[in-house]
Formats: structure tokens, sequence, C-alpha cells
């Protein structure tokens, strides 16, 4: 047989397989001892769970924690604040990637300030704003840079363009952010629960497998690297359950066909060349993670909108509404319908807390496949 | 965000280190920066995340999984037919 592009999408979402391997998981699951808990860090993998009914397929004893890895939803007021007051400069164009737009600050949103002039863009690529800074010469270009490791290198490649074609007029305001030091706070944090990691996809992709050796060695907590597709979800699964009743505890790649150990080193190259780990960056939610952001380097200040515009970005800590429970949510001790205003007043029309903006979020995830539950 | 899309390389642009990849077929065009030089062939299986190839989709890996779960699915199959033998055998009403 030869490999084809539609395999790639219809094979690993196979109902035959996923209830193959629900019946795997459901028979070694009754040589469990315990309970176990396994927490998917990454936002890509909660949405595939909600969407395919995966926790209908498990046993009692298997139980999900939604994790901290949607870019948007960890993003704190105050960063949000700083977009706003970027935007709403006379000279500016702010740029920005996905959900962000939608995600409410203390002023209001990025779609907020845009009903108020601002002239915010969504664009699906970093490199688009090329285009917008040719186009726009005399407006001085702000990328919003966001997301994990995997949207990092992108950010790198276009400081690297900005850079090399002496682009005059694009700036960076950065707010990356990396995973193992947030699994690592979470592990830290007793009530949090956790025995396992479905491991992120495409942020492994980048920065390989060995991001998470200390998982296994230090914590004992096993880890299993996992592609996004249903299939490759309840193949992970199953690999957890099996380590756990082999009494191993590994680190694991179920998603073999897309990560390597080393991962992406191009794209680790670009990511060191341009950034270093910023002292501390305080996740919505979570809280103060040290060495979890990323920061340009001092070399490249003259393109860093949080230097050049430090007199007006608003330095405050701003906390989360007073009845959105994000934070419990993140750290695996709430589900979403557990908040009293899940689904009447926080709804993704009118989102409250940043769990409801992207679709990767789990109270976004559960309000829209919610009649699964 | 972070969901990439598999899609096949159907063209190389070397002057502007880009490739044109057939999403589903969809075409559009993807950076090659973050990818070593000569990496990414026409024909490769790649994954698309905001406007950039970030790797290669490994066959040899693909098929290996796709592989698995065939055999999974016919040993459940097989197990499944052994049982409905079996319960045929027990059929109360064998011959009504
Ligand atoms: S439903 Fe809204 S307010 Fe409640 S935890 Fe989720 S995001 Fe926060």
């Amino acid at each position: 047989m030869q490999l084809e592009l539609k395999n790639l999408y219809n094979d690993f979402r196979d109902a035959k397989t996923i209830k193959a391997y629900a019946k795997i998981i459901q028979e070694d699951a009754k040589k469990l001892n315990k309970e176990i808990h396994i927490m998917e860090v990454c936002g890509g993998h909660t949405h595939t769970i909600m969407k395919y009914g995966v926790l209908q397929l498990l046993p009692q004893n298997i139980k999900f924690v939604h994790g901290p890895g949607c870019p948007v939803c960890i993003m704190p007021k105050e960063r949000i604040d700083h977009a706003y007051v970027l935007a709403m400069q006379s000279d500016v164009i702010l740029v920005t990637l996905g959900d962000m737009i939608k995600v409410p600050g203390s002023n209001g949103s990025l779609q907020d300030a845009r009903s108020k002039g601002a002239d915010v863009r969504f664009v699906y690529s970093p490199m688009d704003c090329l285009k917008i800074a040719s186009e726009n010469p005399d407006k001085k270009i702000i990328f919003f840079a966001i997301g994990f490791e995997t949207t990092t290198p992108m950010t790198a490649a276009l400081l690297n363009a900005v850079i090399n074609k002496n682009i005059p007029n694009i700036f960076f305001h950065i707010n990356h952010v990396t995973v193992p030091e947030a699994m690592a706070a979470l592990i830290a944090d007793d009530a949090s629960n956790i025995d396992a990691f479905l491991g992120p996809a495409h942020v492994s992709v980048i920065s390989g497998s060995k991001i998470y050796e200390e998982f296994p060695r230090d914590y004992k907590k096993t880890v299993v690297v996992s592609g996004f597709e249903p299939v490759d979800v309840m193949q992970s699964i199953s690999m957890i359950v099996k380590q756990f009743i082999e009494n191993r505890c590994e680190l694991e790649v179920e998603y073999k066909r897309a990560v390597s150990y080393e991962g992406n080193s191009k794209a680790q190259e670009l990511i060191n060349k341009y950034f270093e780990k910023a002292q501390n960056f305080r996740w919505r939610g979570l809280g103060d993670i040290p060495r979890s952001g990323l920061r340009l380097r001092d070399e490249y200040d003259a393109l860093n909108a949080e230097v050049l515009y430090k007199d007006i970005l608003p330095t405050q800590k701003i906390d989360d509404h007073k009845l959105c429970i994000c934070g419990d949510i993140l750290r695996g001790k709430a589900t979403p319908p557990q908040c009293t205003i899940f689904g009447t007043a926080c709804k993704p029309t009118t989102p409250i807390g940043s769990c409801m903006v992207s679709s990767e979020g789990a109270c976004a995830a559960y309000y829209k496949y919610g009649n699964l539950i | 965000m972070c969901l990439s899309i598999p899609s096949k390389v159907v063209k190389i642009d070397k002057e502007n280190n880009m490739a044109t990849v057939d999403t589903m077929g969809v075409k559009r065009d993807a950076s090659l920066d973050l990818m070593a030089e000569d990496d990414v062939k026409v024909g490769d299986y790649v994954l698309l995340h905001i406007g950039f190839i970030m790797n290669k989709i490994d066959e040899e890996d693909a098929m290996l999984s796709l592989e698995t779960y065939k055999e999974i699915i016919e040993a459940m199959d097989e197990e499944e037919r052994q049982r409905t033998i079996l319960e045929d055998d027990n059929c109360v009403n064998r011959g009504v």
C-alpha cells in the first residue's frame, strides 16, 4: 500500500479503530489498582477529546484533567492591556494571530479597540506582516506574538526576514511561553493530582520529545507524546494505561510519524538566535511561573515594542474576574460546568474568562460539545 | 491555534524558499524557512502551521501505525466472529 494524503486524514479518525482502542483500554483498565489522572497539556488535545467524545469511551478509573496549553487562554489581562494600548496609538497597526482578538483585557478586547478606531489585524501567518508593512510605510506594524514552542520559530523567521531585508517598520511584542516549565509548576502544586501527561503534538515536533525527559525521571510522571487525531489520542491513552499495569514510568512517543527525539533543529536554532528565557511569565489562571516565557535578546531592543513603548505600557498586575475559575480548571481542580456562570453570563459570544474564548479552551470546548457529556 | 494540517508538497520555489502544498485539494503556499536546505522534496508529506512547513511526516512510521490499526481491528473482528459462532451454538431457538 502506498501512503496517500487521505490516509493521513481518514485513517487516524477511523471510528472502528477508535472503538477497538476503547475496548483495549476498557480491558486493560480492569487491571489498574487505582484511578489514573491524565492531563492533556495542549488545547488541541482538549478539542479532540471533546469533539470525538473520548471521555465517554473511557472507563470510570481513567480521568482527564484539562491542561493550560492554549496560548490564548493563558494570556494575562496585563499583556492584553499592552496590546490594547499599542493598538490605540494612531500610527500603529497591531497584528496578531487567532482568537487573541476576542480575549477581554481590563479595558476591553482588541475587538473593542478596533470598534474605537484602532487598526487591529488578524493574520493567518506572521509573514503576512511583511505585506502589511510594505503597504503601510508610514505606519508602525507591531506583531503581538503569542503561542508555545510551536509558533515561536515562525516569529523568529519573521524577525530574520525583518533584519535581513532591512524592513524599518515592523516591531515585536513577545508573549511566547514554554511547556515544560508549566508542566513542572503544575506538578509542584500538590492539589493538582496528575499521574500522567498526554504530551503536546506540535510543540514536540519543534522541540523534540527530549524536553519531557525530566518528567518520568525526576517527577515519576508518565509522558506519552500524542498526535491530534482521535485515533492518536486513544492509542496514547492505551499506552499510558499499559505503563501503569506494567509498572513502568517512561517517556514514549505515539506521534512517531511527526515527532523525533531531537525535534526540528533549524527551528530551535532560530529560536535561540533571537530569544532567551524571561525571568518570569505570569499565566492567566496559573500565576507566576519562573522562566516559562521568552523575551527578545537585548541586542534586538530596537525591534522590541515593550522597550520602545515602555513609558506608556501599564505595569500593574490585574486579577481575573472573581467568579471565573479558569485557574482551577487549568490546574485540573475543577471542570467548566462547575463554574457558576458557565453557559450563562460566560459564553463564547460574551466570554468572561479566557478559557471560553479560544476553541481550544476547556470552557469553550465543553460549551460547544457539551451535549455529548 | 496549534492544529497543523498534513499536506503534500506539489511544487518548490527555491528562489523564494517557498513550497506549494496540497491540503486535501486546497493548494497554498508555505515558507520553507524552518526546514534545512533541500530537506523537503516534491511528493513529501509535511505538516503545515501558520504559513510554514514545520516538518516532514515520516511515511514509514505513518504506515506502521496504520498497519497496527488494521491488525487490531482484524483481531477484534476475529474475536467477534468466534463469539457469534459460539453464541449461535448456544442459541435456544435453534431450528425454529
Ligand atoms: S465559564 Fe467563563 S468564567 Fe467560568 S471558568 Fe470558564 S471562562 Fe471562566
